[in-house]
């Protein structure tokens, strides 16, 4: 019996070790959120800031994707979601409330490639469209070298990569090959996930990463910070002005800039108008309902929004993502202000 | 038996010697599978620990993870977190996995054995995210929140299934002798099951039920909709809970060196972990005598 | 037996109280084995009532198209079915033979010293979680694939259609691949039992013939175990139909049937492992759940040919073993 004793005992054992560990914490208010992937580093940043401000409460965020950020605010599971992508107006119908998008940053997606020498290419958005169609398949076709004079590009078939895992980058990079290739409109079309032409799937940032880095010939798209964190080599694209910019900060401000931004906040900046703005470029947004169920949650909530809007914003930079501009973070704070608990 | 017949029957030397050296052959070749198929082990633990013994230091332990940008911190919360589903799991998986093979192994008719062990079978085949959408939609939407209830229910019933047939299997390597003789002397069926029998393939069953811990110990599908993590120590076992396979998965796909580094670190605690419980146990039951 | 078996002992107190005990155990027993058709109800249950939008819209063309294209919302789940099968076939092609052959060196050949550090390690390659299985493969297993063995396959097997085309790494080939090496300790551990359970008497017999140690093995082992063997093959492609993260960073998730192994695939699990969390329209999450219910359905059909192969292998000797 002593054997048969033992298995229940290391349970209990188990139990018994994590108990103190799991009382230790003074009891504070825990507040949950969930979504979207890409942003989750600024807003664990933001929300570890925010506990030096204001200690009695903690911000719970996990990146389970857009479209679990979605569907948790609308079961509402989840104090707030998080996605990368507008919802749909089908979507949005279909919440038990009032639900409003909270633009918070944005940020880029690079074309990644793996070529001998690693040269600095030049595309435009056609001709991306085409390699995602299957059309363009080697790496010397006219339409990538007329754009790369000087460049002495390999007879190479490319090898295309993109995302296997639904995600907010794909929507991005899907949003605006759709912009910029009435074909891929028409064929593929814009979403989270889509139907891909041709082409490797990689499982997130890492996965497509990991394969544009091994094949040589292959492309990729991934996020800016991924890209820049990783040292992989990245193209400057043609905006809609007709200039090659390449992806940063900067040019993705610029895309914001000149963004035109609905009353409900569910905008598109892909292929923005002006000359700085880098055409492959996203924002993302939190999910939060107008009227807050929990009136404690709530007043703790606006009060974090309220903050995020005017410290930390600050904090985007460094972390590779775009703040919003004055005007339209006037604009949200006005938005913050009218939820009610 | 006449000598003439005999010779007849015996083979010849050289048949002889070449049935000698397709035994050789075989024999050599059987070898030669076990070491490939301890290969993949070495290479797995070789790289993890390239990969994350630098990261490994005493704040991993001890710390909660640091925000973006800030180097170091740990990963405490999410070992606590992965002891205590795993507590949990273990409450739930083991007494109805260890009963049910008790009923496969002592009671069951033929039929019904077939029908639950067939069961048991598909159950194990079933993607372990499948459990995630189950349980989620079982235990998260009724109750609003994830908790940590959801996670160890989850892995708790992918558990079920796995420790009832490892327990049938060794409980039917029991010799029948041990029951029938517990009979003679008129000891109740409870009792020759649970004293003898079970008693007997206590080491069999402890062994199953920590494949299965392991088995789950390393899941992250079922936990992404049922423990969901949290980057905090949890209050109450109502609240998501943070778990290492959660914090690799969420630290690898990020876009920062640092965080990969934790995720390897994290990969090679949790492979530490899982390993280290293996032998031990393993150890402690082999240095008892077996009844 | 009698499915109580209870001893006819004297008509005492003691013997009445045992007798209630002895019930009420039989009934906690009884009630945890069907737990499991509790279990299986529920899972059935839930992924029908999570598809049924999928159900209504595509109904029994689902399984034979072989689109997926979230934006139009049209999904079919051919080539997944397709992938799950060819990948869980490779990775019994390779289990099998290594897994019973490396069960027999342990049983029927390994010195006592070596026998338990190999099973201690194989019990370990079996305590690897999937994720980890997958970083290793992306990181290693793969680079190493597709400089090294796919070449020589091609240049050598290439007249065959499996075994040409371009090559990428990421393929059907490599999800069987890690497949195999995750489901080798299940066949190895399970193999070994049933072999170990071969009387001793058998190979003695065969001894006492004069046979070979492969011949003892052929004859009095293999022929003996062999029902055995095949029921942990079965245990193994049970496993391989279900496996998930690994696969899901190594098969290519390419949507896509084709002859050849170098091309990628897609699996069932991982189809749902990599879109679950992001769909976004009732439609395709609901497709994804159908999936899941494809992926049960398989699992069963596999099962039940394996018990009918299992009675005709088994012929008189039915029962328990």
């Amino acid at each position: 019996m002593n054997k048969l004793s033992s298995l229940p005992a290391i349970a209990a054992c188990l139990l018994a070790l994590s108990a103190p560990a799991v009382n230790t914490a003074s009891a504070q208010l825990l507040i949950n959120g969930a979504g979207a992937t890409f942003p989750q580093p600024i807003y664990t940043k933001w929300f570890s800031e925010y506990a030096k401000v204001d200690p009695s409460v903690r911000f719970n965020y996990q990146g389970i994707g857009s479209g679990g950020g979605q569907k948790q605010i609308l079961s509402e599971t989840v104090d707030f979601g998080a996605s990368d992508g507008p919802m749909s107006d089908a979507n949005l119908a279909t919440a038990p409330r009032k639900l409003w998008h909270i633009p918070t940053v944005a940020g880029a997606v690079v074309i990644s490639y793996n070529l001998p020498g690693n040269p600095h290419l030049h595309l435009d958005g056609p001709t991306l469209a085409a390699i995602y169609l299957g059309k363009v398949t080697k790496w010397n076709d006219p339409a990538i070298a007329g754009q790369n004079p000087g460049i002495s590009l390999p007879a190479q078939d490319i090898l295309v990569v993109h995302r296997s895992d639904g995600s907010g980058t794909s929507y991005i990079f899907t949003d605006y090959l759709s912009s910029v290739s009435s074909e891929w409109a028409s064929k593929v079309g814009k979403n989270t996930a889509v139907q891909w032409p041709t082409g490797l799937g990689g499982k997130g940032n890492a996965g497509v990463a990991g394969q544009v880095k091994q094949a040589s010939g292959a492309i990729g798209y991934v996020e800016l910070a991924y890209a820049r964190q990783n040292g992989l080599p990245y193209a400057d694209m043609r905006n809609s002005s007709g200039v090659y910019v390449s992806p940063s900060i900067e040019s993705v401000v610029a895309a914001l800039a000149s963004a035109s931004i609905p009353e409900d906040f569910r905008f598109s900046m892909v292929n923005s108008p002006g000359e700085k703005a880098y055409p492959i470029a996203g924002a993302t947004w939190l999910l939060v309902y107008a009227q807050q169920k929990d009136s404690v949650k709530g007043q703790k909530l606006v009060a974090f929004l309220k903050w995020a809007f005017t410290e930390g914003e600050k904090l985007a930079a460094s972390l590779d993502y775009a703040p919003l501009p004055g005007s339209v973070q006037a604009r949200v704070l006005e938005r913050i202000n009218s939820i009610t608990f | 038996m006449s000598a003439d017949s005999y010779n007849q029957a015996r083979p010849s030397i050289s048949q002889q010697a070449r049935r000698r050296w397709v035994s050789r052959i075989v024999t050599a070749l059987m070898g030669l599978s076990a070491l490939l198929v301890m290969t993949p082990l070495f290479l797995v633990l070789y790289f993890l620990i390239r990969e994350g013994a630098s990261a490994l230091d005493w704040h991993f332990f001890t710390q909660l993870p640091k925000p973006t940008g800030e180097v170091g911190g740990g990963m405490a919360n999410a070992i606590v977190g992965t002891l205590v589903l795993l507590g949990m799991a273990a409450a739930i998986g083991v007494p109805i996995g260890v009963m049910g093979g008790v009923y496969l192994a002592e009671y069951g008719g033929e039929r019904t054995n077939d029908v639950i062990r067939f069961t048991a079978d598909v159950l194990n085949g079933i993607p372990s995210i499948v459990w995630g959408m189950v349980v989620y939609a079982m235990l998260v939407v009724p109750f609003k929140t994830f908790s940590a209830y959801a996670g160890g229910v989850a892995l708790g019933l992918m558990m079920v299934p796995m420790v009832m047939r490892t327990t049938e299997e060794v409980m039917l390597l029991v010799p029948q002798s041990y029951r029938e003789a517990g009979l003679a002397l008129g000891i109740a069926r409870w009792k020759i099951i649970t004293v003898i029998v079970i008693r007997t393939a206590m080491r069999g069953i402890v062994t199953g039920v920590l494949i299965a811990l392991a088995r789950v110990a390393g899941e992250t599908a079922p936990l992404l909709f049922t423990a969901l993590g949290n980057n905090f120590w949890s209050h109450n076992l109502s609240e998501p809970i943070s778990a290492l396979p959660l914090q690799i998965f969420s630290y690898a796909i990020s876009p920062y060196d640092d965080w990969h580094r934790q995720a390897w670190a994290g990969a090679l605690v949790l492979m530490l972990l899982i390993l280290v419980t293996n032998l031990v146990v393993r150890m402690l039951s082999r240095g008892r005598p077996q009844s | 037996m009698d499915p109580l078996g209870r001893p006819r002992s004297p008509a005492s107190q003691a013997a009445r109280g045992s007798r209630w005990a002895d019930r009420n155990f039989y009934l906690l027993a009884l009630l945890a084995a069907l737990t499991i058709l509790g279990l299986i109800a529920l899972v059935g249950w839930e992924l029908y009532r999570g598809c049924h939008l999928a159900l209504a819209k595509f109904g029994p063309a689902f399984l034979a198209n072989s689109s997926w294209d979230p934006v139009s919302d049209v999904y079919g789940a051919l080539p997944f079915i397709f992938g799950t099968l060819v990948s869980s076939l490779i990775a019994l092609i390779i289990a099998v033979p290594l897994g019973v052959a490396t069960a027999l060196f342990l049983t029927e050949m390994a010195p006592q010293a070596i026998r338990q550090p190999v099973i201690t390690v194989i019990e370990m390659l079996a305590a690897v979680p999937s994720v980890i299985f997958g970083l290793w493969g992306i990181f290693v297993l793969i680079p190493w694939l597709r400089d090294h063995l796919f070449p020589w396959l091609h240049s050598t097997l290439g007249f065959l259609p499996f075994f040409s085309g371009p090559i990428y790494g990421v393929s059907m080939l490599a999800g069987g691949i890690i497949v195999a090496i995750m489901i080798l300790p299940i066949i190895t551990s399970v193999s070994r039992e049933i072999i170990r359970s071969v009387p001793n008497l058998q190979r003695e017999a065969a001894y006492a013939l004069g046979s070979t140690h492969w011949e003892v093995i052929r004859i009095a082992v293999l022929s003996y175990a062999h029902r055995g063997i095949f029921g942990a093959a079965v245990l193994g492609l049970g496993r391989a139909l279900g496996e998930t993260m690994a696969v899901t960073m190594v098969i290519g998730n390419r949507p896509e049937i084709s002859a050849s192994l170098f091309a990628p695939g897609y699996t069932l699990a991982s189809v749902i492992a990599n879109e679950f969390t992001e769909a976004t329209s009732d439609l395709y999450l609901s497709a994804l759940f159908e999936l899941g219910l494809v992926l049960l359905g398989i699992t069963l059909i596999v099962n039940v040919i394996a018990q009918l192969m299992l009675r005709t292998f088994s012929g008189s000797s039915t029962g328990k073993t």
